[in-house]
């Protein structure tokens, strides 16, 4: 019985990663596509993918490198943009196994979509099987989807045409709005904290503002004070 | 070595410092439990604040309509516990749907 219902979770899972992994995809070639589009050499895009594999980072940094900002800030602006990875780390540190290599290797998956479908979970067993489900699955649609994308170029068009600019809020809103609905400590704290990253979207680097939101912390102690 | 291959090596190098730092204090430091608490809590504020930004902004400015009426929908969704497919098919859906009538 326990094994049925873990296998009946598990294909659960697989289905909602597998469904976030096409978008994924689709999103990949459209990285590879514009990279390759803009004159930089195919192996740039498809190196960045699977040595960084860090999306938003990834097309901050080609973004600045097509418009001529050159390397230094690229770098700088895609570092600026994965701090927010240290966080996710910590968070998840517990649920990727227990061997070293297993560590050093997870810790390469940790992106904004394996923390949500981590922490999206109930319990210890199904928090390690959804990161790995998710890390591994993106990493390879990901860096397929990159490296199709260098060699066909701008065949795809704009992606936001299938609104896949807004399928990836949306994949955060399945994932956080349940766990926000239950607990008013942590709503508490999310609420302030998104609100203080929009009002300072347009003022500060990319990167910053989500980082801003942390000080919503301040606010899920709720009467008890941090140890 | 060609600013490229720069760029891409201290942007992984960097990357991968920031990712190993949960599974390097694993173990090695017993976090209380109030500790563990708020560093679950402060992942999901940052979940919470990419899904505003997110649904929100462009490149510092405003998205335009069709994207954040298209999470919308997969919010109110998620909200009301709809399948996790659902959610994510209807908010892309919403939003091709209504740059196809023409909404920025």
């Amino acid at each position: 019985m326990r094994s049925v219902q873990r296998t009946r979770i598990e294909a659960d899972l697989v289905r909602d990663v597998s469904l976030v992994c096409l978008a994924g995809g689709v999103v990949g070639v459209s990285f590879g596509a514009i990279a390759v589009a803009g004159g930089l050499p195919a192996w740039v895009p498809v190196a960045m993918s699977l040595l960084v594999f860090a999306g938003s980072a990834q097309f901050s940094a080609v973004g600045i490198l097509l418009a001529g900002g050159g390397p230094v800030a690229a770098a700088a602006t895609g570092l600026l943009l994965n701090t927010r990875t240290a966080a996710f780390s910590l968070a998840v540190a517990g649920h990727l196994g227990s061997g070293w290599l297993a560590r050093l290797a997870g810790a390469h998956l940790v992106t904004d979509e394996t923390a949500a479908f981590t922490l999206a979970q109930p319990d210890p067993a199904r928090r390690r099987a959804a990161f790995w489900i998710s890390g591994l699955g993106l990493f390879a649609v990901w860096n397929a989807g990159v490296a199709a994308g260098a060699l066909a170029g701008g065949a795809l068009g704009d992606t936001a045409r299938f609104g896949l600019d807004a399928a990836f809020p949306a994949v955060l809103a399945a994932l956080v709005l349940p766990a926000l609905r239950e607990d008013a400590r942590l709503r508490r704290a999310a609420l302030p904290g998104a609100a203080l990253a929009l009002a300072a979207t347009p003022v500060v680097p990319a990167g910053v503002p989500v980082l801003l939101a942390l000080a919503g912390l301040v606010l899920h102690a709720g009467g008890r004070r941090p140890a | 070595m060609s600013g490229e291959l720069a760029l891409i090596l201290a942007l992984a190098a960097g990357t991968y410092a920031f990712r190993l730092a949960g599974p390097l204090l694993q173990g090695r430091v017993e976090l209380p439990a109030r500790v563990q608490e708020l560093l679950t809590a402060g992942a999901m504020v940052l979940l919470a604040a990419l899904l505003a930004t997110g649904a929100l902004t462009e490149s510092g400015g405003f998205a335009g309509w069709a994207r954040p009426a298209g999470v919308l929908v997969g919010g109110v969704l998620a909200w009301r516990r709809a399948p996790f497919a659902v959610v994510v098919l209807a908010a892309a859906g919403a939003a091709a749907l209504l740059r196809a009538a023409g909404v920025p």
